[in-house]
């Protein structure tokens, strides 16, 4: 019920504001709708939409993965963690748009070259956050596990991994709105479909409400993957906590 | 099964860099079925013991011969459960082996039935150490270590779980090690009691019990009490239950 009610005051404050800017500048709800209409209609608002979501899937997997292990590695392991320290602070630096344009310079403007830069943008944050989530690991449970002479798999699966959890959902949290950002502007910049590159095209045409249809669609798959997959995990993650907060 | 313990000295290493000697002079045997009872006074190095032996602490001076491939149940001072499974799970998972009929028996004298399903953050801390026995006891121990089990529960509630301490003991042929502070448990439960000076700990006196523990009455234990405080009072004539 609030979200319907914050939906409501959002729409309410656009239609307004577009009476008082003018449907040049912000075309009202109804024009837009429109425009999502006759996309999805010719397919093109799937397609590119699709193409967009593939890449995030791709992108964040190859991220998430690699950089839990790369975290898990660093926070167990002294030496590796004092190799890996300042390639993971250039990483963590490096201008999200720097790394685009590099890729596709150097792999051509591939599929390829997209997914690895989306992916390298993410990969620094999700080995901070594990590393860090390694470090606090309880030695006491450790010991335990020690003496009942756990299997390593169990030893993982059940003790380690649950300590990880929080850590890993923060990572995938943090990381997934870090790729929907970067894969708009990597779409941009060298790829020929995609929501990044519609809104391009819209862009350079001036078509506000095309350039609204893709940018509102793909919100609202944001919104949607957010509700019904992200948010009921965690809560299935974390229902041994007592409820609090 | 045997074990042998013979630690010459043990020291720590503070964060601020001093050098504590923590054990001094550890020297006894245990054989299987006995229980074995460490006491001493709070601070001497008792779990410091316990976790060289347990396999956890390589880092001393002296010998410690347990039988190969013993299987080894811990109860830790801290229950020490997985907060993210459940009472079931928990003891499921360091026993994979176990049948469901043992594990009721097990879950029936802990009087844990009630909770299987719930998560260690929803047990009382009385409960949780009974969750941290039956897992120790799921795994049919060759080499149980029990480290103040009954610390911090009051009176009543201690005595209960000592009593069901004792018949798991006496259920199957076991190699039992207690540590403990309180005489009267030492005096309930061992078969051979160790006592320990304080730190840096060594073992001042041994004495055995040759009264089953299920046949000890009160008079029995009083005896026993009063020796064990003539012993630990440097007196080395005393008479043994």
């Amino acid at each position: 019920m609030p979200r319907l009610l914050s939906s409501a005051v959002f729409l309410a404050t656009w239609w307004i504001a577009s009476l008082l800017i003018g449907d040049v500048k912000l075309p009202p709800p109804p024009a837009v709708l429109a425009a999502v209409i006759s996309e999805a209609r010719s397919g093109a608002l799937f397609l590119h939409l699709g193409v967009t979501l593939a890449r995030v899937a791709l992108a964040f997997t190859l991220a998430m993965s690699l950089g839990s292990a790369i975290g898990y590695l660093m926070g167990r392991v002294r030496l590796a963690d004092r190799l890996g320290d300042p390639w993971l602070i250039l990483l963590l630096n490096l201008p999200a748009l720097v790394v685009i344009v590099l890729a596709y310079i150097w792999a051509g403007l591939t599929e390829v070259a997209a997914i690895a830069a989306i992916a390298i943008n993410k990969l620094p944050t999700a080995v901070v956050t594990l590393r860090e989530g390694t470090r606090a690991l309880d030695a006491s449970l450790d010991e335990m596990a020690t003496v009942f002479a756990l299997p390593r798999w169990t030893r993982f699966r059940h003790v380690i991994l649950p300590q990880l959890a929080p850590y890993i959902a923060a990572a995938a949290r943090s990381g997934l709105s870090l790729v929907w950002k970067i894969v708009l502007v990597a779409e941009l910049l060298g790829r020929s479909n995609g929501v990044g590159f519609q809104i391009g095209v819209a862009f350079q045409l001036f078509d506000i409400p095309l350039l609204l249809a893709y940018s509102l669609s793909f919100t609202a798959v944001v919104l949607v993957i957010e509700t019904l997959l992200v948010q009921p995990f965690e809560l299935r993650l974390f229902r041994w906590r007592p409820r609090a907060a | 099964m045997r074990l042998e313990v013979d630690i010459a000295s043990k020291t720590f290493t503070s964060a601020a860099g001093e050098v504590h000697d923590v054990l001094a002079g550890i020297r006894f045997t245990l054989e299987a079925g006995e229980v074995g009872v460490l006491v001493g006074p709070s601070g001497c190095g008792k779990s410091t013991m316990l976790r060289i032996l347990a396999g956890l602490d390589p880092d001393y001076r002296g010998h410690v011969s347990r039988p190969a491939a013993a299987r080894i149940g811990m109860v830790f001072q801290e229950p020490r459960l997985l907060p993210w499974r459940s009472v079931e799970d928990n003891v499921r998972l360091a026993a994979p082996l176990a049948d469901e009929a043992k594990l009721s028996a097990l879950f029936a004298i802990l009087e844990l039935d009630a909770h299987r399903s719930h998560f260690p953050g929803e047990l009382s801390l009385g409960l949780a150490r009974r969750v941290a026995l039956a897992r120790a006891f799921a795994i049919e121990p060759d080499f149980l270590i029990l480290d103040e089990p009954l610390a911090s529960l009051d009176g009543p509630l201690a005595a209960r779980l000592r009593d069901q301490i004792a018949i798991l003991v006496d259920r199957r042929t076991v190699m039992t090690l207690l540590v403990t502070h309180d005489i009267d448990d030492a005096a309930r439960l061992g078969d051979r009691l160790f006592l320990l000076s304080p730190r840096p700990a060594r073992i001042v006196a041994e004495v055995a019990i040759r009264t089953p523990r299920s046949a000890r009455g009160d008079a029995a234990i009083a005896t026993i009490k009063a020796d064990i405080a003539r012993r630990m009072a440097g007196d080395p004539t005393g008479r043994v239950a």
